[in-house]
């Protein structure tokens, strides 16, 4: 009996379930420390363009910090990660270069309050892109659209709903025209009612072919959406598979564990 | 089991509110007559208020406004028959000395000066303090402004304010082309070139352009400075540069490079840890001993460079505190949208932390503003400074509610403007969250 190698399997599922050649997101043997607690330990992934990646875990496992650091979020320690060819070091240049390929959601908004809607989309476009204001604002509202809030254009954020709130910030980040999408448990914060608005939102986004890492606890997003799903538990990768295999098939006990408790089997 | 169950099948439509919550007399009743003790404790101060109220109208509204001395007005009050209490204010002296305590020694031909530089203040914070009612080219005004006020005050040649801002301006062009470089590299020449232009350029302009246009007012020296005027360009300008060096230094306190961190976070420390007034003395005395023997370092700029280092150290910590209260995840937003530093700072982070800080903001102003009367300690004639010396006159001997009363007016105008302009402002601030 051969013993598969944990990290050459690691590696090697990414490329059998790739839906492109073209390599995205490469990270590559990644520790990372915060003080003396050892958060992400020896994280080999490859992300290849056009994936959705789905990414749980109980609370703890670093699963956050992870794609944290794909934007430099958060700084790691070992390893490299190369995004679109960049690698990420303390090149302040090569960090903001990162930065406006990648879009970002985070689970509380963090929508700018003191800007209108409108002002939170076209504020980067035509700071960071330089991009005329008219034009801004052009783009801006094709993303609200389809979002389907346009009619919400010059209120502050303060006067949304958490749907529409979260929605704005997708499609904030979109403005920037990014070529992947990281989302940190964007519906954790929602109420149930509100949870599909975004959550429909995202299914389109992912059916238009953005590669996207998302973490998050919902498992039917996972199901429907996802080409791949990784499993992490204190700050390593447990498992990935494709979804039908992953839930019906789970290979280590960690992750029967973990389905088990979150699907209540 | 079903008949436990309840499904309501009609809403209950809404109703107006009581009587005590919309009308007056039901508020009143609500109030200020609920019971017998209630009512007869309103009474009771309402007759205590118009007491009082009556009394400082009997001691103002006197008819003393043209004495001459503090003993005329007494005889003034004595002919008025007010019997025992025979009190009533002495205006004379306001009349007289009003204008002194407005300009201190100010030459009196020159009066329009201070009073034109301190009316075009307005529409020269107009623009920054009303910004969107404003159009914008009116911030071109706010530009020119710092230097066209010391020009109005201290008066000489007005080639030397032109030239030393377009050594700004050249200062500027040199960091507009060298902005390729790196960007300290770059702020270290376009600084090197303001200065050589202050140094070198200036006197030879100065002495060249006043040979073709001779264009200048008539210098008045420091010493003649005084009165209300000298609090308030001691507190304008310090006020003004307190705001941006404040918060230069919370950012640098925040700062992960250690030398700029220790640097902000000890001049904070030291200078919140001493008294102003020590920091006066040092400007009006020791500074001259540190300094090569005959150098003119005028003591008003001297007063005004520790009173705005005085007044920015709090302003830091005000603003620390603003910049603590914002979550994390809008500096995070930022940057993961791709924002640089300045930008995150100028663009989302500062307009939030400032409004959070709006009403410490203000306290720091007013109490600068006020402080500016320790400046008497040291020798100058700001109002206070000046009492001194009218009540040492035999005339007005023995004066005291007429005089402070007066200041404390001319104060309280100005303190009580900036408090409602932070209400106002604090209002058109507020977003719903």
């Amino acid at each position: 009996m051969t013993i598969s190698r944990p990290d050459a399997e690691q590696k090697d599922i990414g490329s059998r379930l790739r839906v492109s050649q073209q390599v995205a997101i490469e990270v590559i043997g990644m520790n990372k420390w915060f003080d003396n607690f050892h958060v992400l330990r020896d994280i080999d992934l490859t992300v290849y363009r056009g994936e959705r990646i789905v990414i749980c875990g109980p609370s703890g496992s670093g699963k956050s910090t992870l794609i944290r650091c794909m934007n430099r979020l958060e700084e790691h320690q070992q390893g490299s990660i190369i995004v679109d060819g960049t690698e990420l070091t303390s090149n302040l240049k090569d960090i903001s270069k990162v930065r406006s390929e990648i879009g970002m959601v985070f689970q509380s908004f963090n929508l700018f309050p003191h800007l209108t809607v409108m002002e939170n989309l076209t504020l980067c476009p035509i700071w960071v892109r330089r991009m005329p204001q008219h034009e801004a604002e052009e783009v801006a509202m094709h993303f609200l659209e389809k979002v389907r809030i346009p009619e919400q254009a010059n209120k502050y954020p303060g006067q949304l709903s958490g749907g529409q709130q979260q929605r704005v910030a997708i499609a904030r980040s979109l403005c920037m025209k990014p070529r992947i999408m990281l989302f940190d448990e964007p519906t954790s914060a929602l109420d149930p009612e509100m949870i599909k608005e975004v959550l429909d939102t995202m299914i389109e986004l992912a059916e238009e072919g953005m590669t996207m890492l998302c973490v998050t606890h919902e498992m039917g997003f996972a199901r429907q959406v996802a080409n791949r799903i990784i499993f992490m538990d204190e700050g390593q990768i447990i498992e990935q598979n494709e979804p039908n295999e992953f839930f019906h098939n789970p290979r280590s006990d960690r992750t029967r564990q973990f389905l088990g408790q979150i699907l209540g089997r | 089991m079903s008949d436990q169950g309840f499904v309501r099948t009609e809403m209950i439509p809404p109703r107006p509110p009581p009587v005590s919550q919309s009308s007056l007399t039901g508020w009143l009743k609500e109030n200020l007559f609920y019971s017998v003790p209630s009512s007869v404790a309103t009474l009771l101060t309402l007759v205590l208020f118009a007491w009082g109220v009556v009394s400082v109208l009997h001691w103002l509204v006197v008819p003393t406004w043209s004495a001459q001395s503090i003993n005329e007005c007494r005889s003034i009050v004595a002919e008025l028959g007010r019997g025992i209490s025979q009190s009533g204010a002495c205006w004379g002296v306001i009349r007289d000395r009003g204008i002194q305590l407005m300009f201190g020694f100010y030459p009196a031909a020159g009066y329009w000066r201070p009073v034109l530089a301190f009316v075009l203040l307005l529409p020269a914070l107009a623009p920054v303090l009303f910004a969107e009612k404003l159009p914008k080219r009116l911030r071109w005004f706010s530009l020119v402004y710092p230097f066209l006020m010391p020009w109005l005050l201290w008066g000489g040649s007005i080639w030397i304010p032109v030239g030393i801002m377009s050594g700004l301006v050249a200062g500027y062009l040199a960091y507009r082309i060298t902005l390729g470089l790196n960007s300290l590299l770059c702020l270290a020449i376009s600084s090197a070139v303001t200065l050589a232009w202050w140094v070198l350029v200036v006197p030879v302009l100065d002495e060249l352009l006043t040979s073709l246009a001779p264009i200048a007012l008539d210098p008045v020296p420091s010493r003649m400075f005084g009165g209300f005027m000298l609090s308030l360009t001691i507190g304008v300008v310090a006020i003004a540069s307190s705001l941006p060096i404040g918060i230069l230094l919370a950012l640098g306190r925040k700062s992960d490079l250690i030398l700029i961190k220790s640097l902000c976070v000890g001049f904070i420390e030291f200078i919140r840890g001493v008294p102003l007034i020590t920091l006066l003395f040092v400007a009006s005395t020791l500074l001259n001993i540190f300094l090569p023997p005959g150098t003119e370092f005028d003591i008003i700029m001297r007063v005004i460079i520790m009173a705005t280092l005085f007044a920015s150290a709090y302003m830091a910590e005000v603003i620390r505190g603003g910049l603590a209260a914002l979550p994390r995840g809008q500096y995070e937003a930022a940057s993961a949208l791709g924002l640089s530093y300045w930008q995150a700072q100028r663009l989302v982070i500062m307009p939030q932390a400032l409004k959070i800080s709006i009403p410490g903001i203000v306290s720091v102003f007013i109490s600068m503003f006020k402080d500016t009367t320790l400046v008497s300690i040291i020798g100058l004639l700001d109002p206070l400074g000046l009492t001194t010396s009218i009540r040492a006159n035999q005339e007005w001997a023995g004066i005291v509610w007429e005089l402070y009363g007066f200041i404390a007016i001319l104060f309280f105008i100005v303190t009580y403007s900036m408090s409602r302009y932070s209400l106002y402002l604090e209002r058109k601030l507020h977003r719903e969250h």
